[in-house]
Formats: structure tokens, C-alpha cells, sequence
């Protein structure tokens, strides 16, 4: 009977993780889009600013200025506009940023639990000296070494995150080069950094593309976090964080300038951890 | 004796780890742009007063020299001057590390108790479509970072229905007869429970936010671990005893399957503090984040310095008791 509920448990797992999968991806997919034609699908300017359309209310409330879908801030800027340009900024750090961390995370990684060795030794004691870091604390102050700017945003995100991977992929390609498949390689005549790309990287590449969509999740949010302390990039280019960190000053007077884009980030980042999650449960062999 | 040299080596690698850490930081805010004695001084100074309070904070030194003079402070339990308040940053850092530690230790009760009550209820009636929704509520919960829970809280307990207070550590009218800043523990101290509630509907909200993704992952690996204990021949002897199904689950199961959990929230317990940082900006909570975002954006080297080296000792600290207590807990560890 235990044998039999675990068997409906996986098959229920199983059975969630395609409309979970689709969800997430068409949710990215959709913000994919409204970023890149942000120009000609926005309402209205995005930084225009008119004190006397400030704070107006979202088009179904009583107040609102037809135009103005998701009202406007204290400045007179729409909020719809200002989200869809935002997506811009959101997307590309998620994709930049994650894309090479995953790179530079994952190549320390694979050197590191295949070559074992010093290589290891020095490797393992930097990713000890980084976890001792609070991660927020840490981005903070490279941003405030770096100036604001979108490049130092991306080089702040790996710099501190390359952990992430180095630490997963160092475990799984050392109990990959245990293997016997990676002896045969060996004793085939293959050299070892040969062995690490053909052989090893292969099968542990589920592993790192899982890590990826989650890293990239991880990147909207601490662009968020930054341009909310004020640390992003210019204060007037409309990001995310810097719209909820407005809104986190007027919410008694303006709940709508919080709001839509909490729910827009929220939505991001629950997509992009949930697309890695479903991309999990498809690679990971035990529940297939 | 075995045991004592995995001690010894930890303690080593404890100590390069905070090398480290305390080399990195002092190397990455040398860097920073932006004089911060120009900032000090007011408009009009001339080039001898920077020169001479530039001196008077060590910043005229090579790095590696201003970093031998900082360790030999460090020794002695001289941590410098912030330089924006003139103060030593050790009282700085120390006065504002009680609101953290409460803070943090609350969010943890509060995950514990959350997410050991969604496992226990989702062991209780696993293959029902109450442990499916529990699945689904914590499959979000560990999804969205505490930062996004802070303000999903800020916006509904502060503005669509306000119970609890988004701002601050304690209401500013009060009147407060402590000595420590343990402000939570000594109210319970001198039996002031009308501060002490005070304080909770304070904390309340930023603990809660810090303690959703912590009490998501509880729940998943206990339930995950009382669902495989439940299989075992000595959980259903219990039950042919004769045993309800709450007996077993919370008597039988719960002590067996509890201690990878442990080790888990210990290790978690490290990303909780490291979370408090942008939480208490968030919730203007007066504790060592908020300090230390001010300290970086105030360009105040030698208090940001004393933050990030303190958050460190701290992370390590925990780590340390984490595997020690887990080595004298598991007994296969013991004897290994």
C-alpha cells in the first residue's frame, strides 16, 4: 500500500509539471515581447513626466484619465509604460548576467571536481571566503565601488554568484569522474581536459541549464533590490525596483505605483524558479 | 582523537575563511570612488585639513600597510572610527547587533513552527488534495524571495488591512526603560508586556517575510522525511499496537526523521541573516543591515569593514555549530 501511494505521488508530480512548465515560459515569453516592443506598444513616454497627471488612479477607478491604463506615479508617469520599459532592463540582466555566471560558475566547477588536486583545494576555500558574504551586503557595496550602470549591475551579479554553480556542478563532476564510463575515455587515450569537455560536461549539463533558469530568476531580483536601494542605474530610467521603491514611500496615497509592478516582478521571478523546477523534475532520472 | 583533528582542521579553514573575507573587503572599499574626508569636511577646506584627517584615519598609508595596522587594532578589540559619526564602529556595530539577532532568531522560531506544522498536517493526510495544496503553497513560498514577501506583507497588513505596524522597531513615543538593546527579550525581563507587544507587532512582519522561504523548505524536507520513516517496520508496529495515526506520526516518526532537517535550517539559518540586510531597509528596521547600507552609501570604510567582517563571523560561527552539533548528534558520525 506505501509502494502504491509513493507510485501516485510521483505520477502527480509528474502530471503537474507540464501546465507549470507552460505556464512559466508563457508568462517569459509574454514579458520577452512586451520588452521588445516596448517603443511601440507603450501607452505613453515613459519618463514623461506632468504634475498634473500625478498620482492618477488606474482606469477603473473613479478619477482616472483615459490612457493612463495602471495610473500614473507622483511624477505624472504612467505606470503601464514605465513596466514594459522596466521588462527591458529585467530581461536583459537576467539573460547577460545569468549566462555568464552560468559560464565562469560552471568551467570553475568542472575544473575543480575533475582536477581535484590544488586546483580543488583553491577553489573549494574561494567558494568558503564567498559564502561568508551577505550577498545583498556584498552587491551593495560593488555597485557603490563600481558607480551605478547597467555593467556594473551584471559584473556585481556574477562576481557574487558564480558560487552558485561552481558549488553544484564541483560536486556532480566529481562523482561523474569516479565513473567508470570517464576511466574508459581515459585509457582510450583521451586527455583529461578532453575527458572534461566530451565526457564529463554532457552529463552534467541538465544540471547547470536547471541552475541557469534559476540564476536567472535571481538576477531580476537583485537588479531589483539595487535600483530599490537607489543603487541601479540612472534614477530616471524606469526599472522595477526603483517603481517599487516609489511606491513603497506613497502606498497610503498610491497603492497602484506599488502594486503592478510587485505583481509584475513577483509573477518573473516565481516564472523563472518555476521553469527551472519543471525543467528538473524532466531531467532528473529518478522521477522519469 | 580523530574527532579532535577534524576539529582543529575546522577551525582552520574557519580562520582562513575570515582572512579572507576581511582581505577582500578591505582591498574592495580602498577603491571606492568618492573621497569620503572630502565628504567630512565642510565646503572651503583647505588641501592641509584633508591632508591632516586623512592622516588621522590611517587613509594615507599604502593598503597593505593601513590593512597590518587594522589587523593590530583588530587584536586589541579596535575596530577604528566610523567616520561618520566619529564613534568607535565596535559600540556602533555591537548596539545594533541585538535588533538583527532578535530579528533573525524570530524569523526562525516563526519558520519552524509554519513550516513543522505544513509538514506534520501534510504527512497526516498525504495522498489528499489538502497535501496537494500545501505542495502547491509551498512550492510558491520557496519561489519568490524574502524581499518580494516583505512587500507582498507591506501591502496587506500595512494598507489593505493594517494589524501590524511596516515601519520601524518600536514605536518613537515610547518611553524605554532598557539597558540592553535586547529590547524584545528585556521587555519580557521587567514584565512590560505592553512594550513587548509593541515590539512584536513591530517585528512581526519583517520576521514573517525572512521566514516564508525558510519555512518552505522545512516543511518539504520533513514531510519528505516523515513520508519515508512512516515506511519503516517500526512505525507500523506502533500502529498494529494500536496507536492513532497522530501518535505515530508525532511520537514514532517525528524524533527519527527530524535530524537531516536540523542540519538543514542550520545551514538555511546563514541565508536568513544574509536576508536581513535588505529586509530591514525594507521595514526601516534599526538593525546592522540598515547600518550597513547607510555606512555604503555614507562611503564610511572603517563601519562598513566592521559590518561585513562581523556578518562573517557571524555566517562562519553558525556553520561551525551547525557541523559540530550534527557530529554529536549523529551517532554514525561519532564513532566513525
Amino acid at each position: 500500500m506505501a509502494e502504491k501511494a509513493r507510485v501516485d505521488g510521483r505520477s502527480h508530480i509528474r502530471r503537474r509539471a507540464g501546465p507549470r512548465l507552460w505556464l512559466s515560459a508563457g508568462w517569459l515569453g509574454v514579458l520577452l515581447l512586451a520588452a521588445v516592443l516596448a517603443p511601440w506598444i507603450a501607452p505613453q513616454d515613459p519618463l514623461a513626466q506632468d504634475l498634473f497627471l500625478g498620482r492618477l488612479p488606474p482606469i477603473w477607478v473613479q478619477g482616472a484619465e483615459p490612457g493612463f491604463y495602471l495610473g500614473t506615479d507622483s511624477l505624472g508617469r504612467d505606470v503601464l509604460s514605465r513596466i514594459l520599459y522596466g521588462a527591458r532592463l529585467a530581461l536583459i540582466v537576467a539573460l547577460v548576467a545569468g549566462f555568464v555566471t552560468c559560464v565562469i560558475g560552471a568551467a570553475f566547477g568542472l575544473l575543480a571536481g575533475f582536477l581535484r588536486g590544488w586546483v580543488d583545494v583553491v577553489i573549494s576555500r574561494a567558494i568558503d571566503i564567498w559564502m561568508a558574504f551577505p550577498p545583498v551586503l556584498f552587491s551593495i557595496l560593488l555597485i557603490a565601488v563600481m558607480g551605478p550602470g547597467l555593467m556594473s549591475i551584471i559584473i556585481a551579479i556574477v562576481v557574487i554568484d558564480w558560487t552558485r554553480f561552481a558549488r553544484v556542478v564541483r560536486a556532480e563532476a566529481t562523482a561523474q569522474g569516479a565513473m567508470d564510463y570517464v576511466a574508459s575515455a581515459q585509457v582510450a587515450g583521451r586527455g583529461r581536459l578532453s575527458t572534461m569537455v566530451t565526457e564529463i560536461l554532457p552529463n552534467v549539463l541538465p544540471t547547470i541549464i536547471v541552475l541557469l533558469t534559476l540564476e536567472m530568476g535571481i538576477a531580476v531580483i537583485v537588479e531589483a533590490i539595487l535600483s530599490f536601494v537607489n543603487l541601479s542605474i540612472s534614477t530616471d530610467d524606469p526599472t522595477w525596483g526603483g517603481m517599487i521603491a516609489e511606491g513603497r514611500t506613497s502606498i497610503h496615497q498610491a497603492w497602484w505605483v506599488l502594486i503592478f509592478p510587485l505583481i509584475t516582478l513577483f509573477l518573473t521571478v516565481l516564472s523563472f524558479s518555476q521553469l527551472g523546477e519543471g525543467l528538473k523534475d524532466r531531467f532528473d532520472p529518478v522521477l522519469r | 582523537m580523530q574527532l579532535l583533528r577534524a576539529f582543529l582542521l575546522r577551525m582552520i579553514t574557519t580562520a582562513i575563511t575570515l582572512i579572507g573575507v576581511a582581505v577582500i573587503v578591505f582591498v574592495v572599499i580602498r577603491v571606492v570612488p568618492g573621497n569620503p574626508i572630502a565628504m567630512m569636511l565642510p565646503p572651503g577646506a583647505t588641501e592641509a585639513d584633508i591632508a591632516r584627517l586623512t592622516a588621522r584615519y590611517g587613509l594615507d598609508a599604502s593598503i597593505p600597510a593601513q590593512f597590518l595596522i587594522w589587523c593590530q587594532g583588530v587584536m586589541q578589540g579596535d575596530f577604528g572610527a566610523s567616520i561618520t559619526s566619529n564613534q568607535p564602529v565596535l559600540r556602533l556595530v555591537l548596539g545594533r547587533l541585538p535588533a538583527t539577532l532578535e530579528l533573525s532568531v524570530m524569523a526562525l522560531v516563526i519558520a519552524v513552527i509554519i513550516g513543522g506544522i505544513m509538514a506534520l498536517t501534510g504527512t497526516r493526510h498525504r495522498g489528499t488534495k489538502l497535501e496537494a495544496a500545501l505542495d502547491v503553497g509551498n512550492g510558491m513560498a520557496l519561489s519568490v524571495p524574502d524581499f518580494l514577501w516583505g512587500l507582498v506583507l507591506i501591502l496587506v497588513f500595512g494598507v489593505v488591512w493594517p494589524v501590524f505596524h511596516i515601519s520601524g522597531r518600536v514605536t518613537p513615543s515610547l518611553d524605554l526603560p532598557f539597558t540592553t538593546n535586547f529590547y524584545l527579550f528585556e521587555s519580557v525581563l521587567r514584565l512590560r508586556f505592553d512594550l513587548w507587544a509593541d515590539i512584536v507587532s513591530h517585528m512581526f512582519m519583517p520576521a514573517l517575510a525572512l521566514a516564508i522561504p525558510l519555512a518552505a523548505i522545512i516543511g518539504q524536507l520533513l514531510k519528505q522525511s516523515l513520508k519515508e520513516t512512516m515506511h519503516l517496520d517500526y512505525v507500523t508496529l506502533a500502529r498494529t499496537k494500536g496507536y492513532g495515526e497522530n501518535h505515530v506520526i508525532t511520537r514514532e516518526a517525528l524524533p527519527n526523521a527530524i535530524l537531516p532537517t536540523l542540519t538543514l535550517v542550520g545551514v538555511q539559518f546563514t541565508f536568513l541573516i544574509g536576508g536581513t540586510v535588505i529586509i530591514e531597509r525594507l521595514f526601516s528596521y534599526e538593525g546592522l543591515g540598515n547600518m550597513a547600507i547607510d555606512a555604503v552609501i555614507n562611503r564610511d570604510l572603517p563601519l562598513i569593514q566592521g559590518i561585513v567582517i562581523l556578518f562573517a563571523v557571524i555566517f562562519t560561527g553558525v556553520n561551525l555549530i551547525v557541523d559540530l552539533s550534527y557530529a554529536l548528534l549523529n551517532p554514525r558520525l561519532r564513532h566513525g
